[in-house]
């Protein structure tokens, strides 16, 4: 069986969708000849001629202003950003429209639109190529914000993105880009949990629910095997998408454990953590044997590369966390 | 040499008829008489819906109202040189415009009344996009729609209307630029109105906008704004030259907003009388009126009848919008998304059932 990337993974899923629908469009900055500079787009300006695979200039509002206007056209555009720290100039239209156009139109015009943004940090990348911004558009209501942790439900989950009624931020864990599972391309399926399904891995864990997503799951699931060694049971629910949330397997996992740990990137301070927190003092405050406790970036820019571990949460810090959660 | 300084003022601009009514160039433009009449038939109609609805305003039955009087040459003329699969994407100034267009105007003005955001109407089917106001985001909009029609390869151009404001914010450059790459069948028209609410064009802008065109690799031109005839002409060549694949054009169009930015705003603040006297004079309906006439294509009966049956059309509007409501509540939640989220589902059922 051969090892695939997220890469490969990725690139997979956009050729899928574009040999599958024709009125699906790639475009961005050095997607084309190039592939993109992580080369998620690479051969496919090739294989699907330059005007379904197209470069852009460098004007990051545009594109996803372009999105608007292919989409009203009846195309459906799948955009690159190419970092999440250049990502910025494009919010106007993403929140401004892309998110409201559907409701401004009383449900006559949708935005079938898919960002999707290389994200978060872990790969000792120079300033602003590091950042979490999930929260900016998990508050922006009408969007969907969607983060694979692995490369197979990476296909699964742009491939679903793509055919999506509505507009999805697909954040890329680039950290994880170049990590490795076993599979063949063309056994990739869409088949498997939907966008707003979050997945419950090592369920047999009673002690804790720790809630994660993205490059964080590998780091969770470490931290839970170590905790298992020392007779504490801990399971990992990864996320997937934020906005749609899977609050009912959140809810009924902590009602299970009654003891919560949430872990991300970003910073602390309203990160995606407060949400989730949130919800569980919500819905299951009932079962809560322990306050529950975020391990997330501390409330600063994110840091240049030496620093960076410092900066995101640790599998030991994780481990920390459940300890002192499960003794409370 | 001397490099001299252009103020974004004076440049020359097409012009066919001047002020006065009288022909100052080529004034067959390919409009038939029936076609020279529906121009100013529009105009007089624009005209007295934009006063009704300052009107209703002040009658508490529209929210804030930004009225269009002195623009109605820029946005007729212009709309009037589309083609019927053409796609217009509007600021929100654009009332003229979308009457021209047939957009349903009672389903525009719910956006004024506040029982809806800037797409009540259909925009697809009118080929008017929603009512946009973050000011130049539209441009890009219609470059993207543009592009799409260009890959359709179907012989159809989008229009953009913006301000001279708005061609100050990033949007506008990227748009030009993106247009210009793609040769993009798009019309970037300004209607340089003089103002951005209280900020004079001298303190927006340091030159021409029409002349930023060449920048991007396509043409700009600079028409009289006051003139219907000439902004008809300058927007039709434009349109044929989308359709014939040959890329975008900037259209300036110089014109001038005669009322306050919106109904919340009081010109007289920021602006002398003299000024608007000067623009009084230059006004769009009274000059292509004694052009018509003295054309003997339209005598002062065609002007009375013009104002009865726009008097008895704003009538209709006015009944039409006065009895719209407040939508339900459920509304709020059921076009946020094509298939609504669980956790929504949830919160709606909490905001409608339990209040």
């Amino acid at each position: 069986m051969a090892e695939l990337t997220m890469v490969a993974v990725l690139n997979a899923a956009l050729r899928d969708a574009l040999a599958g629908d024709e009125r699906t469009l790639v475009f961005g900055e050095d997607v084309g000849e190039l592939g993109g500079v992580f080369r998620v787009t690479e051969g496919l300006q090739r294989e699907f001629g330059r005007e379904r695979v197209f470069n852009t200039p460098i004007a990051e509002a545009g594109i996803a202003g372009m999105c608007v206007g292919l989409a009203m056209a009846g195309w459906r555009p799948v955009a690159e950003m190419q970092f999440d720290g250049f990502s910025y100039p494009a919010l106007d239209q993403v929140i401004s429209h892309i998110a409201k156009y559907r409701m401004r139109t009383r449900g006559r015009v949708g935005m079938p639109v898919v960002i999707r943004i290389p994200s978060f940090g872990g790969i000792k990348g120079k300033e602003h190529h590091g950042e979490s911004p999930e929260t900016y558009y998990a508050h922006t209501a009408g969007l969907k914000v969607v983060v694979p942790a692995d490369a197979l439900d990476a296909y699964r989950l742009l491939r679903l993105s793509i055919d999506d009624p509505d507009p999805v931020i697909f954040l890329e864990p680039k950290s994880r880009y170049w990590s490795k599972v076993e599979g063949e391309i063309e056994a990739l399926t869409v088949d498997g949990p939907s966008i707003g399904e979050a997945v419950v891995h090592l369920p047999d864990g009673n002690d804790c629910t720790i809630v994660t997503y993205g490059a964080m799951r590998a780091r969770c699931l470490e931290a839970a095997t170590t905790l298992a060694e020392e007779g504490i049971g801990a399971r990992v629910i990864d996320l997937r998408s934020l906005v749609p949330l899977d609050v009912d397997t959140l809810t009924r996992s902590v009602a299970e454990t009654g003891r919560a740990v949430v872990v991300h990137e970003a910073p602390q301070t309203l990160g995606f953590g407060a949400e989730i927190a949130a919800r569980i003092m919500e819905e299951a405050f009932d079962h809560l044997e322990a306050p529950v406790v975020r391990v997330t970036g501390p409330d600063v820019p994110y840091p240049p590369a030496a620093l960076e571990q410092e900066y995101l949460p640790s599998v030991e810090r994780i481990a920390d966390a459940v300890r002192r959660t499960v003794a409370y | 040499m001397r490099i001299s300084d252009i103020a974004a003022n004076d440049a020359p601009m097409v012009q066919l008829v001047g002020p006065d009514g009288i022909p100052t160039g080529e004034t067959d433009v390919g409009l038939s008489d029936d076609g020279l009449r529906d121009a100013l038939r529009l105009m007089i109609r624009a005209r007295r819906l934009d006063r009704e609805c300052t009107a209703l305003q002040r009658q508490g039955e529209l929210t804030v109202y930004p009225p269009f009087e002195g623009q109605e040459a820029a946005q007729v003329g212009s709309a009037l040189a589309l083609g019927p699969d053409d796609f217009v994407f509007p600021s929100f100034r654009e009332l003229a415009a979308a009457i021209v267009r047939g957009v349903d105007v009672v389903e525009y003005l719910e956006y004024h009344r506040g029982t809806w955001h800037g797409g009540p109407y259909d925009p697809i089917a009118t080929r008017f996009a929603p009512i946009c106001v973050p000011v130049a985001t539209q441009i890009v909009h219609a470059v993207g729609w543009a592009l799409g029609a260009k890959l359709d390869a179907t012989a159809a151009c989008a229009l953009a209307y913006f301000g001279d404001g708005s061609a100050s914010e990033g949007d506008f450059h990227e748009a030009a630029n993106i247009a210009g790459v793609f040769r993009a069948p798009a019309i970037l028209f300004c209607q340089n109105n003089g103002w951005a609410i209280s900020v004079p064009l001298s303190q927006q802008t340091a030159a021409p906008i029409a002349d930023r065109a060449s920048g991007y690799g396509f043409p700009g031109v600079r028409v009289d704004g006051n003139d219907v005839l000439a902004v008809y002409a300058v927007t039709k060549a434009a349109v044929e030259r989308a359709h014939a694949g040959d890329g975008p054009t900037l259209i300036e169009a110089m014109t001038y907003r005669i009322g306050s930015h919106s109904t919340a705003d009081d010109a007289t603040r920021y602006r002398d009388e003299d000024e608007v006297d000067v623009w009084r004079a230059r006004d769009p309906i009274e000059r292509f009126r004694r052009f018509l006439a003295s054309s003997d294509v339209a005598d002062d009966g065609f002007v009375s009848t013009c104002e009865a049956e726009a008097e008895a059309w704003v009538a209709e509007v006015r009944a039409g919008i006065t009895s719209v409501g407040a939508p339900p509540v459920s509304e709020m939640f059921d076009h946020a998304f094509a298939d609504p989220p669980a956790a929504l589902l949830r919160q709606r059922e909490h905001w409608i059932v339990d209040g």
